[in-house]
């Protein structure tokens, strides 16, 4: 456990250290807060919801997550660190959980700094609290499963661009996965969009907080962790 | 009786601080290293040779537990590695041959995660991390970050925390590879100071180091390892030369020709000061030798058998199969 922080804060510093989490999280504020206002804009100051934010946003998150876990595994291969890593008394566990829990921080701190979307309609309306709230439990909990993908495609290279191409792939097709429903049997089909990401994210945004939806994200989470764990252990086996 | 059997075969375990029994490995079907054994003991330095692609790296990545061997095992400090690998990990601290530096930390940052990666709770990780940038001569460079380091600072960077935690064994891969000769000089003190109370495998490529710094060296030659024994040992395991070095003064061509004349001397070199003699096998000229001098009235200040030097040894033994 002390292995899993200690590695954490190691990983949470050297975001804080490097350009790239400040212009992830900068493009990330400047377009969901475009995509926020403009959906205002749209129904003339009506609605009070977050809708705007949050159609751009479950879409950004997929791309953010495969560029901000690019480096975690993939450039202490490059540098030669994995050697100092893997030769410590630390557990593959360890190293991933640790690297994932800075990915997972970097991501709340991003969200965070959207809450003044919600803040702003409190100030100028009455917008519902509930689906607000939700809708955020909701992204975190995607965020948490396209980090622990991106981690999994930086897993398996030792080049950061072909780890973020590998990982948004992976998050694309999952995401899209329910389109095949149209031209699979009906039972695959179902299966299908049951898996992909697009399908549990909805509920969030109403208000809703189904356990199906919280259940396949942290699975997906562990799957993915899991993956790169047993991914980094065949290292030693190369 | 039993417990003190016990115990003693416990020392015996113990003394042995690295453990290789028939270590293989295999890259796809090419063998990088294949069926080599040794040991270590508790607070021998011992020099691991080899010329390049030899498998000198694959081995001591196997040691340190960065790679598992395809066959045979590993004990370090009485802990296999393929079973208790995060035990023996503990007591290994490890300069691997591509320093492994995170370029955006600080000197001080780093070193502090690596104390804190091999168990140092926080109070004693600054104490340590003070005493190692003293010991290493880093305590101006605190607060540089490691990305601005020259190649030789770096170097001592990776040295320090390879021993921030005070590991009882050290495998070093090419300490002093790529750094300037004041540097070298105080790599090498500094690696025989740690020697002293520690267990030390370093490899390296240049000889005069491993004399230097070694009791003992092991050669390992395409993936084998074709020698292992104490310096002086292998010299004369060798059979190699039983060349005598003079010094003489007198006049050096004519000391020459007239040595060259005596029986059982098939060859006579002047290497300023020196006359190197190499006697036939089975011969014993030095009185022959001596008696020369005197009857020319030239006098004899010195004369010593020539040590095979590592370079000597090192060029016989892996020459044997190419």
């Amino acid at each position: 456990m002390k292995n899993i922080e200690v590695i954490a804060r190691k990983e949470l510093s050297s975001y804080l250290s490097s350009p790239m989490a400040y212009i992830v999280a900068a493009i990330f504020l400047a377009l969901s807060g475009t995509f926020f206002a403009t959906y205002l804009a749209g129904t003339n100051y009506t609605d009070t919801s977050i809708r705007g934010f949050l159609d751009a946003s479950q879409i950004l998150i997929l791309l953010f997550a495969a560029v901000l876990t690019m480096r975690l595994v993939a450039e202490e291969r490059k540098l030669g660190t994995w050697e100092f890593l893997l030769t410590s008394p630390v557990r593959e566990s360890e190293i991933i959980l640790g690297k994932f829990l800075a990915g997972l921080a970097v991501l709340s701190g991003m969200l965070a700094l959207t809450l003044y979307y919600p803040l702003l309609l409190m100030v100028f309306g009455d917008p519902d609290l509930g689906p607000i709230a939700t809708s955020y439990l909701g992204l975190f909990l995607l965020g948490s499963a396209c980090l622990a993908v991106g981690i999994f495609a930086s897993s398996l290279t030792s080049n950061q661009i072909v780890s973020a191409v590998v990982a948004g792939g992976l998050l694309f097709v999952l995401w899209f996965l329910g389109a095949l429903a149209n031209i699979l049997p009906d039972a695959f089909g179902k299966i299908m969009v049951y898996l992909s990401l697009a399908h549990h994210f909805p509920g969030f945004t109403k208000g809703i907080v189904d356990t199906r939806a919280v259940v396949y994200y942290l699975s997906l989470s562990v799957l993915f962790n899991y993956l790169a764990i047993g991914l980094i252990e065949t290292d030693r086996l190369r | 009786m039993f417990i003190r059997a016990h115990s003693w075969l416990n020392k015996i375990k113990k003394t042995k601080m690295i453990r290789i029994e028939n270590v293989s490995k295999y890259y796809g079907a090419r063998p990088a290293v294949e069926d080599i054994s040794f040991n270590v003991a508790k607070g021998e330095t011992v020099g691991f040779l080899g010329p390049n692609a030899a498998g000198k790296t694959t081995t001591m990545r196997i040691i340190t537990g960065y790679l598992m061997p395809s066959r045979g095992n590993v004990h370090i400090a009485g802990y296999n590695m393929a079973h208790n690998a995060l035990e023996g990990r503990r007591h290994i601290g490890y300069l691997p041959e591509s320093v492994p530096l995170y370029l955006d930390m600080t000197t001080r940052a780093y070193l502090g995660y690596a104390a804190r990666l091999r168990g140092l709770d926080k109070a004693k990780t600054t104490s340590r991390v003070n005493a190692v940038m003293e010991r290493c001569g880093l305590l101006e460079y605190g607060d540089v970050v490691l990305a601005k380091l020259s190649k030789g600072f770096r170097q001592r960077v990776g040295l320090a925390q390879a021993i921030i935690h005070d590991p009882d064994v050290l495998i070093l891969d090419e300490p002093t590879v790529g750094i300037d000769p004041i540097q070298v000089a105080q790599t090498r003190r500094l690696i025989r100071e740690l020697g002293a109370d520690r267990t030390i495998l370093l490899s390296t490529h240049i000889l005069p180091e491993v004399s230097m710094i070694c009791e003992r060296v092991v050669i390992i030659h395409q993936g084998r390892i074709v020698a292992q024994d104490r310096i002086e040992n292998l010299s004369a395991v060798l059979g190699g030369s039983n060349r005598i070095q003079l010094k003489i003064e007198g006049p050096a061509a004519a000391v020459s020709e007239r040595l060259g004349r005596l029986d059982g001397i098939r060859s006579v070199t002047y290497q300023p000061p020196f006359h190197i003699l190499e006697p036939s096998a089975d011969s014993e000229p030095r009185t022959a030798i001596m008696q020369a001098i005197f009857q020319n009235g030239w006098s004899l200040l010195s004369m010593e058998p020539v040590e095979m030097s590592l370079e000597d040894i090192f060029l016989r033994l892996t020459a044997k199969e190419g």
